[in-house]
């Protein structure tokens, strides 16, 4: 075991080289991870400051804050920011970046400068973004749905449409890459069933990565030549029809919910075996089901439809394929309560993370079931139980999952511990933030207040008096953990190899690891998640 | 309850309670099944928390239990999916004879026409316990017609025609909202539906100033716009006799049968060569952009009101109507 003298000096991919250069052109896939990290904490931080305005303007019923139009972009650049400047890259591209390769006992992704170009694609978009944002804005809804968004909306649609088509392929480049990478570049004795789940739900984020995406990228097409050229493809009144656009945006946008919720399914699954000692209980099942989620997750599109003017039959059909979808999530679920069925159960961060996750992932799948059922999505479908339902699965899910990875494999990352109090402290302040902001939403959105108002009638004020008061709470609870991650790089305690006692590949190199991940490839010849031959660690974190 | 605090949404129409129904059934199923999660996460935690000299016990899965906890959600899935789908065809599909109104919406109103003629702008008068069509087309963007006391909510589309109807059971004033996102003052897109008693209801109809009837109003834009020089209630006229043409099917000239809903009717004006009517040639004049959507509804009221009332039943609904040997 190396001493924390000699750790300091060995040679790792972070003190390699120094130099701005040597982080703008490298290949190294753990630095693009921080590149990554870096690019997506600041849009967090731009997204979540317009969620903190939003709030503020809806602390009182009447319009008084800021102005209808300028409501109507924080909202639409709220979520434009978060989910494909945040939410989509947040886990894939970040730990996902660092942990494929290290996972299978790879040197680097298949294609290391492919995986750079990924991150300069979605810089490049950012900063189309940012422009955007500060030259005006855009107020489209992050749906653009037409004719609003093609002939109507005075904004800046066409700037807004380029970023998120380019975003788009940084996108589709990080998933090409996973699944060749996947395929062709794991340890001998690395077969498919001793994978690690988190590369399962990689692999399953990757092909609605590849499959779904492009089809974002046509309609965005779509959206900027009707707008531009006055082609008649969504607007009426030149022979388009608006509803062609809900279907090929939903096509890719429903699934692109999975891009978000898959890979944090799988971090989880990856700490709840760690911190009960114990093997995944049923991992075919855990395996299949992110499959399956996979498959099924583009043949529900149009169950954001259900009031838009489409057939009652195909209302039926997406509703039942809605249904069917739910399954693999409950099957996960289950099977990670099981896992903790006589284990030997540790309290530390990322498996308080890990709880909240399942706890909110289920309440926002529960009201998924209120959604696909046809006779209640007519009534809460545009009001505030949406909102509250998809913030349970988006940020009550994947973020928490994003939390819980980032602080399992923080020593990794960094080769340093962070504040284990203070973080079972952030843990607990973003799981009752969090549910003090969104619980009252559902209450809010079955009483009828639809969403995106900039004023509401007075009745509405309480529950949305509650809701405001948890976002400043959970704001606390997002900046926190930054606070001490940052100051943990410089005095945090020197992270083993293996703090966890985790049973993955990852943590059988050196934290921080070396550029080529492995000095010898590892040979694998036991299963994932072989917690029968892994000694708990010693002393982290023992209970009393 | 409370003024500034409910906790419930006014029950006001027929279809709202059995929406509350399956909505507690579903209330009740998730407190229970979440109740149920979080107790064991709960007591596996505690009761299997690291404890020194006690190794977990490695359980490799059981496929009888994966299979119990697929299959058993799925029955229960099915049972929602019926339920809802239930409620969901009740609320597609208007009870015959309802009394119709037009809705016209643009940013930011609600424009409202009754078949007697009145207008309204952002409030609806109906009275208690008749069953309402509504039937709705939007200026420019999309809209949503959203009445949370009758739980009904309708995109309202540019360029087509919608529908949802309601009963109202309870005399009040309720929220209107718009609940598509149309721009700037989207928030600012609200009225009120007040239901009345029917008596007070005849009395309000009778105390409006009066246009006259939509259908009435309808047959003078008919006039104005030249329509009867070819659409005559004979078999001479060079386009199709419009009597008795509402609800029909009719032959096109590619083959297809199509029924002459409202939608089609709207279609017909607007863009009239789109839909032929067989053995007629495409000679119409587009309408497009030269009338306005309250003169198209008029005009669709007034080709409705063609229809002979007591033939209605004996006609035989479905049956092609020849389309050059009109039956007067």
């Amino acid at each position: 075991m190396a001493t924390a003298a000699i750790t300091a000096e060995r040679e790792h991919y972070l003190n390699k080289e120094y130099g701005i250069q040597s982080w703008l052109l490298t290949t190294d896939h753990k630095r693009i991870a921080l590149l990554y990290l870096i690019s997506i904490t600041f849009f967090f931080f731009i997204g979540g400051f317009f969620a903190l305005l939003i709030r503020l303007e809806l602390l009182t019923p009447a319009g008084d804050l800021v102005q209808a139009d300028t409501y109507n972009k924080l909202f639409s650049m709220h979520g434009q920011v978060m989910i494909f400047f945040f939410l989509i890259p947040s886990i894939p591209a970040v730990l996902g970046n660092f942990l494929v390769p290290l996972m299978i006992g790879a040197r680097d992704l298949a294609f290391p400068r492919i995986n750079l170009l990924s991150w300069y694609l979605y810089v490049i978009a950012g900063l189309i973004y940012i422009h955007c944002i500060v030259t005006g804005g855009v107020d489209t809804g992050w749906t653009f749905y037409t004719p609003f968004s093609t002939a109507f909306s005075n904004t800046k649609v066409v700037e807004a449409g380029l970023a998120l088509f380019i975003a788009g392929f940084s996108s589709i480049l990080t998933g090409l890459n996973f699944v060749v990478t996947i395929h062709r570049m794991r340890a001998p004795g690395m077969t498919w069933s001793r994978l690690p789940l988190f590369i399962w739900a990689h692999y399953a984020t990757s092909i609605i990565q590849l499959l779904g995406t492009p089809v974002l990228a046509i309609t965005l097409v779509l959206v900027v030549f009707e707008r531009a050229f006055h082609l008649g493809i969504f607007d009426p009144t030149r022979g388009g029809d608006p509803l062609l656009f809900q279907h090929l945006f939903w096509f890719y946008s429903h699934p692109a919910v999975y891009i978000m919720i898959l890979p944090s399914m799988g971090v989880v699954t990856e700490i709840v075996p760690c911190f009960s000692r114990k093997r995944i209980f049923g991992y075919n099942f855990v395996a299949m089901s992110s499959i399956a989620i996979a498959v099924f997750g583009f043949l529900v599109w149009a169950h954001h439809m259900f009031v838009a003017g489409i057939s009652l039959y195909s209302a039926l059909i997406f509703s039942i394929l809605s249904y069917l979808v739910a399954v693999p999530s409950a099957i996960k679920v289950f099977n990670w309560t099981a896992t903790m069925y006589k284990g030997s159960i540790t309290f530390s961060t990322p498996m308080l993370y890990a709880f909240g996750f399942i706890g909110l992932f289920t309440m926002g799948g529960l009201t998924g079931l209120f959604l696909a059922a046809l006779g209640i999505d007519v009534h809460v479908t545009d009001t505030y139980f949406v909102v509250a339902h998809f913030h349970y699965i988006m940020v009550g899910g994947a973020v928490m999952g994003y939390m819980a990875g980032m602080h399992f494999w923080w020593p990794k990352i960094s080769g340093r511990m962070y504040p284990e109090a203070w973080g079972r402290l952030a843990a607990l302040i973003v799981f009752l933030g969090f549910n003090l902001t969104f619980f009252p939403q559902f209450i809010l959105g079955y009483l009828g207040m639809p969403r995106r108002y900039w004023q509401y009638p007075p009745e509405f004020q309480v529950l949305n008096v509650l809701s405001t008061a948890g976002s400043t709470i959970l704001a606390v609870g997002y900046v926190l953990p930054m606070v001490y991650f940052l100051w943990s790089m410089r005095y945090g305690k020197i992270a083993e190899d293996n703090p966890w006692g985790a049973s993955g590949l990852e943590w059988k190199t050196a934290s921080p690891p070396p550029t080529f991940n492995f000095d010898e490839i590892p040979e694998v010849t036991w299963e994932a998640y072989d917690y029968e031959h892994i000694p708990a660690p010693a002393e982290v974190p023992v209970e009393r | 309850m409370f003024d500034n605090f409910p906790l419930w949404p006014v029950r006001a129409s027929t279809g709202a309670g059995n929406v509350d129904a399956l909505y507690i059934f579903l209330v009740l199923l998730s407190g229970f099944m979440s109740v149920a999660i979080f107790t064991m996460i709960l007591v596996f935690a505690m009761r299997y928390r690291r404890r020194r000299g006690v190794e977990a016990e490695q359980i490799e899965g059981s496929t009888a239990l994966e299979i119990t906890w697929s299959v058993i959600p799925l029955g229960i899935f099915m049972v929602i999916f019926f339920w809802g789908a239930i409620i969901y065809f009740q609320e597609r599909t208007p009870p015959k004879g309802a009394t119709e109104v037009y809705v016209v919406a643009k940013q930011w109103m609600w424009k409202l026409q009754h078949q007697e003629g009145q207008r309204e702008i952002n409030e609806l008068h109906v009275p208690v316990g008749r069953d309402v069509k509504l039937i709705m087309t939007s200026q420019d963007v999309i809209h949503s017609f959203y009445v949370p006391a009758f739980r009904i909510k309708q995109d309202v589309l540019p360029g087509r025609y919608t529908t949802a109807w309601f009963r109202a059971t309870k005399p009040g004033v309720y929220h209107l909202f718009c609940a598509e996102y149309c721009g700037t003052m989207h928030s600012g897109m609200i009225g009120q539906i007040v239901v009345m008693e029917p008596a007070q209801y005849e009395g309000w109809l009778a105390g409006g100033a009066t246009f006259g009837s939509l259908a009435a109003n309808g047959e003078s834009i008919f006039q104005q716009l030249g329509c009867p020089t070819c659409h005559r209630a004979d078999t001479q006229g060079r386009g199709p006799n419009l009597v008795g043409i509402f609800g029909r099917q009719v032959q096109l000239e590619d083959g297809r049968t199509v029924v002459a809903d409202e939608n089609y009717i709207r279609e017909s004006i607007l863009s009239p060569s789109a839909k032929i009517v067989s053995g007629f040639k495409p000679i119409m004049p587009v309408f497009q952009g030269l009338v306005s959507e309250e003169q198209l509804n008029a005009l669709v009221e007034y080709v409705k009101s063609l229809n002979p009332p007591p033939s209605g039943a004996a006609g035989g609904q479905g049956v092609p109507l020849p389309p050059t040997k009109p039956r007067i």
